[in-house]
């Protein structure tokens, strides 16, 4: 069918900031944000029409800089935050805030037939996150299951946990800590655990990853040279509370249980430059999906490390004995690791790569070119795992 | 014929013998006159006519038949044939006719001689005969006189024999019965002098009469004597023998005694096998002191020597002495003897292991060996003896485990050998550089350290080899003819040892350590070619070595050359590859400090190349030195001469300032994108971390492309000004100069370098990229 076929959408500027918009789960929808330094920069809401592989798109402006992050409330369809560059005479910094779309745009894309003429709808900035003594951003991350008012931002090598209030308008440095140590540490990546009462927030930094409990800020787990060289990005299994995976320079993405830091629970080398993303399916963990400099994207099957190594569990009663019982057979079958798919449609570096947090058999993937590529988990696995 | 003539004739005369008419063959007549004399006789028909035209008997036309009738004959022929053949038959058988005359008047005159002797001895003998009658009867008047007178003596002498008769008789019963009454002090005498022998066959004599008479009281008593006698005798032989200090054959005549005695033999074998069992116990002992920690313990050849002349020894003598005494015992005591003889075997063989497994640490086989052959050889006597005890299988399956046992120390040996030679690498190649002078070349290095390893290899295969030499004695055993040789030495040392090397290499490539570079770069090189030679000579030559020296006659399967090969060849790739990441890496290291700790906004105007361009360079050059020394140059795309490189970087100046010109004429935005995304549609993509080849270019094109890729993610990561944008002109210009003879295809140079200086122009507010030739004096002057 046509419609395993990759959509592809492309933007004018560079890009390497993506996002499903999080607190949505009936559209489609990805954020973009895109890098210019001589141009105003660019948010693309993206809506993917699935039924008719059709994209809609409506662009918001970003006058603030080139976006290197974006993230979306997971409560609030409106709101994101950005970490973007703001270059002032032969200073480059990296800030963060937190912005509302216009209402219209927000679970919309009634796309006006003049939207290319009209003047782009600018963002409005809802708070600042103020981290002038802290130095550059690197990112922001929002509390999974929270209320969205609670946000952590990476800055250089302080962790920021920050509390919006007043809807919003309003941040408020809640607690922080730092690394400490020889050298310029800083983090590169960061994510909240949605397990634990999302009371853990992982990061990366250098070649280490480190677990914090955001309650009193200490630290609780480090993974020394988790990779060879520097780590990227970091991901939580949505299903199982001690595993997350990770990637890096070293051109591996590692699967780490984190009550035993001593070896990873799995390695996998499939690209063949830096891995820049790694993202965990949100419903079926085995689905790992991990965007390269090589230009890849490639999407991996670890069945065996994952909360269903048996395949799916039946469990809904209605289902024929008949049926019943063929499962039951298929789940004895031991099920392998593999690549599922490696998608090429990028032609340069891929930076990003996300699912879309409505549909889990689809993901968009984004290189630095500006190309995004919308794309699905293949028809037969999807339906090897559902049945 | 003359048959014919015979046949109606008496047995007695002798048929066919005669001369016959000379015209006659001699064999076919006489085959003929067998024919007949059988026909005679009865005998089978078929024997003697075994001739297709075999007359039938009957047939009265035959001339020669019993029943010929001369009348049938004659109408036969006048019947039957032409004038002509009757003439013939006619001349024929007058001729016939002739010759049978002749023949009878021969033999008339031959026998007339002897017919007249025959008839004067028979004349003679008639009056001699005559004369004898006389003297008979003569004979037969004595004889009768002599018979009367001889009857006539007995009956007066019949008297008198008889009482003669009667006191002979009872003089014998009378010596009978002085030898029972002396009997007791005979006994005593004998056992006094320990003429035990002597003792136990009067006993032996006497045992049966006394058994008859003991109804007679002086019997009675004489036995009663006799058997307190006996049992005093028999105590004294149980003591001797219990003493046991005689040795073994005295007390085998100790128990055959005991048994003529009438001992119950089962409890006399018990006690033997006791006693013989105390024995060999006591070598047992002596050996286990030899074995013992404190003493120095002979070598493994004297033990063996011991063990074999003293407990085997022993236990053939046990074996011997049990079989011949005990043989009545049947089966029932066989098995006691297998019994005895396994777990006493079983002893001695766990000692022999405790003193093998010591030997297990030395490295002299040949001493082992030669152990080994003569336990081995020891054995066999007893097993042969003892076939149920499986004293022999046993020895050969410790032997066969010794064996085992040895091949995995060869393989640990040699596994030794490869860690402690890549140790001295290592050492070679840490230890400082004296100025001026290089320490030894990798090349150098590389022989060394292949060299070392065959002759281990060698040495290994010689000393395995001694397991299978012809004079050993189990070297004939089918463990040591086929899976030795097969599994154990191709299989195990050999294939075992080639896997382990690479093994060892390929943990190498995913050491933790990656960072560091725990293993120096050139190691991993040394490693890879060493890997590479033995793919393509050293294994086969190796297993041809062994194969020859070891005539394998296993047909169980064997790993194929092309398989250990292919495993050499995988791991000499990843060896080279990892090579390739660690060097890149450590180039992109430098590279990615160097853009990731400068401000490029406030840079100044480049004068100069940055010193890290040129460390760059340097380290590269470095690079493709060391590889030079191990692997061929390989193939490059042509088109590099001094000149063509010269216009060709001219040329990529200029082309690259033609790229991102329009980007800084702010009409289209998406200018720059355009032209690098149709350039990429028409380049290939370029696989960063990609397999190599086994070559140099290939090497540090894999080098040059991971470097030039992390410049180029470094540089997009960063915001250039105006300055710092030419800055990484120079820069790349720099790198075009000298590092496109070091690739395979320069093309990817540029295409890598062009890419970064255009994400850095996309990266910088204000690009105003430097005049080609300004770059180029820059560079030049760099």
């Amino acid at each position: 069918m046509e419609d395993d076929a990759p959509v592809i959408y492309g933007l004018e500027f560079q890009a390497r900031a993506l996002t499903p918009q999080t607190a949505e789960t009936d559209a489609i929808r990805f954020l973009v944000g895109t890098q210019s330094l001589k141009y105003d920069n660019q948010i693309h809401i993206i809506d993917f029409d699935d039924e008719n592989n059709i994209i809609n798109k409506n662009v918001l402006l970003h006058q603030a800089g080139e976006i290197w992050h974006i993230s979306a409330s997971p409560a609030d369809k409106g709101v994101l935050a950005t970490c973007y560059n703001r270059t002032s005479d032969s200073k480059v910094l990296t800030c963060a805030a937190v912005w509302r779309m216009p209402k219209e745009l927000e679970s919309g894309s009634h796309e006006s037939p003049d939207d290319s003429s009209s003047t782009a709808q600018t963002l409005e900035l809802l708070c600042h996150l103020d981290n002038t003594a802290h130095g550059n951003m690197a990112c922001v991350v929002w509390e999974p299951m929270g209320d969205g008012k609670k946000i952590i931002s990476l800055a250089d090598n302080h962790i920021l946990l920050w509390d919006l209030q007043e809807s919003s308008s309003q941040a408020v440095l809640a607690s922080s800590a730092s690394l400490e140590g020889k050298g310029q540490l800083r983090f590169t990546s960061g994510r909240w655990s949605p397990h634990h009462n999302c009371t853990q927030v992982a990061t990366a930094s250098d070649t280490t990853l480190r677990g914090w409990d955001t309650r009193n800020m200490s630290q609780i787990y480090c993974i020394e040279n988790a990779h060879g060289q520097l780590v990227r990005d970091l991901d939580f299994n949505p299903n199982k509370q001690y595993y997350l995976a990770s990637c890096g320079d070293d051109c591996k993405v590692k699967f780490w249980d984190t009550r035993n830091v001593t070896e990873p629970v799995k390695t996998l080398e499939e690209h063949s430059h830096w891995v820049w993303n790694v993202r965990y399916n949100h419903s079926h963990d085995q689905l790992v999906l991990t965007g390269s400099s090589d230009s890849r994207v490639i999407l991996s099957n670890m069945v065996s490390i994952s909360s269903e190594p048996f395949g799916h569990l039946v469990d809904d009663d209605d289902i024929s004995d008949q049926e019943d019982h063929r499962s039951e057979e298929k789940s004895k079958e031991p099920l392998q690791d593999n690549v599922i798919a490696t998608y090429e449609e990028h032609e340069d570096s891929v930076y990003a790569v996300d699912w879309s947090s409505a549909d889990p058999w689809l993901f968009a993937s984004l290189s630095y070119d500006g190309r995004l590529v919308i794309n699905r988990v293949p028809r037969a696995l999807k339906y090897h795992i559902l049945l | 014929m003359a048959a014919a003539a015979t046949a109606g004739s008496s047995p007695g005369s002798g048929p066919g013998d005669s001369p016959e008419g000379p015209e006659a063959e001699a064999p076919e007549r006489r085959r003929k006159a067998h024919g007949m004399l059988k026909l005679y006789y009865g005998l089978s028909e078929g024997e003697g006519a075994g001739r297709p035209s075999g007359p039938d008997p009957l047939d009265p036309t035959d001339l020669n038949g019993a029943h010929f009738d001369p009348e049938v004959y004659l109408d036969k022929l006048r019947r039957e044939c032409p004038l002509a053949q009757l003439m013939d038959s006619e001349t024929d058988m007058v001729r016939q006719i002739r010759a049978l005359d002749s023949d009878m008047q021969t033999l008339v005159y031959e026998n007339y001689n002897k017919f007249i002797s025959a008839t004067d001895t028979i004349r003679k003998m008639k009056n001699d005969f005559r004369k004898m009658e006389d003297e008979m009867d003569r004979l037969a008047t004595n004889m009768a006189v002599i018979t009367d007178f001889s009857a006539r003596i007995s009956a007066t002498l019949q008297d008198r024999h008889e009482r003669i008769t009667k006191l002979a008789g009872v003089h014998a019963l009378l010596r009978k019965l002085q030898f029972l009454f002396e009997l007791p002090s005979r006994l005593t005498k004998c056992v006094e002098l320990g003429a035990y022998g002597q003792a136990v066959r009067y006993q032996g004599r006497a045992q049966a009469v006394l058994q008859q008479y003991q109804h007679l009281p002086s019997f009675r008593a004489i036995q009663d004597d006799c058997q307190v006698i006996t049992a005093r005798l028999a105590q004294q032989l149980r003591q001797r023998f219990r003493e046991g200090g005689s040795g073994a054959p005295e007390q085998a005549e100790c128990v055959e005694l005991l048994l003529a005695l009438g001992e119950p033999a089962e409890e006399l074998c018990e006690e033997f096998l006791v006693h013989a069992r105390g024995r060999l116990e006591e070598e047992l002992r002596s050996l286990e002191a030899e074995l013992g920690p404190s003493p120095p313990a002979p070598d493994v050849l004297e033990f063996t020597d011991h063990g074999g002349s003293g407990f085997v020894g022993g236990l053939c003598h046990v074996a011997a002495a049990y079989q011949e005494l005990f043989a009545a015992q049947g089966p029932a005591g066989a098995e006691k003897l297998a019994a005895f003889a396994q777990e006493l075997g079983s002893r001695y063989f766990a000692l022999v292991e405790r003193r093998l497994a010591q030997e297990q640490g030395g490295g002299d086989n040949s001493l082992l060996v030669r152990a080994l052959d003569r336990f081995h050889r020891r054995l066999r006597a007893p097993g042969a003896l003892l076939a149920a005890a499986g004293l022999a299988d046993a020895a050969t399956e410790i032997v066969e485990r010794v064996a085992r046992e040895r091949l995995g120390h060869h393989l640990q040996g040699l596994q030794a050998a490869f860690l402690g030679c890549l140790t001295d690498v290592r050492q070679a190649l840490a230890a400082p550089r004296v100025a001026g002078k290089e320490g030894p070349g990798l090349a150098e290095l590389l022989a060394n350290v292949a060299s070392s390893i065959l002759s281990h290899i060698k040495a290994s295969l010689a000393a395995v080899h001694l397991f299978t030499a012809k004079e050993v004695s189990f070297s004939n055993k089918p463990y040591f003819r086929g899976e030795f040789c097969s599994q154990g030495v191709r299989e195990g040392l050999i294939v075992g040892f080639v896997r382990s090397m690479c093994q060892t290499a390929q943990s190498f490539c995913d050491s933790p350590g990656e960072k560091g570079g725990a293993t120096p770069p050139a190691l991993l090189l040394l490693l890879s070619r060493l890997c590479l030679d033995y793919e393509t000579a050293t294994i086969s030559y190796i297993l041809t070595l062994t194969d020859e020296q070891f005539l394998v006659q296993d047909q169980s399967p064997v790993t194929p050359v092309s398989t250990l090969c292919a495993e050499a060849r995988e791991t000499a790739r990843r060896l080279l590859t990892h090579y390739v990441k660690v060097q890149g890496l450590v180039i992109s290291q430098m590279l990615r400090k160097s853009v990731e700790t400068r401000d490029w906004l406030s840079t100044l105007e480049p004068r100069n190349v940055r010193a890290v361009m040129k460390r760059v360079v340097e380290d590269t050059t470095a690079i493709d030195v060391q590889v030079g020394l191990l692997y061929e140059e390989g193939v490059r795309k042509a088109q590099s001469s001094d000149s063509s490189k010269r216009t060709f970087s001219v040329y990529s100046s200029s082309r690259q300032q033609g790229r991102y010109a329009p980007s800084y004429t702010p009409s289209a935005p998406m200018d720059t994108n355009l032209l690098s995304n149709i350039q990429k549609l028409f380049s290939e993509r370029i696989d960063v971390f990609s397999p190599v080849e086994f070559n140099k270019v290939s090497v540090l094109t894999g080098i040059i492309k991971i470097s030039l890729k992390t410049l180029l993610e470094c540089v997009r990561l960063r915001t250039f000004g105006r300055f710092g944008l030419q800055q990484v002109q120079v820069d790349c210009h720099f790198l075009q100069l000298y590092l496109w003879r070091f690739v395979a295809d320069e093309e990817l140079v540029h295409l890598l370098l062009d890419e970064v200086v255009a994400s850095a122009a996309l990266r910088c507010p204000d690009p105003v990229p430097m005049e080609p030739s300004v770059v180029e004096v820059i560079c030049e002057r760099g």
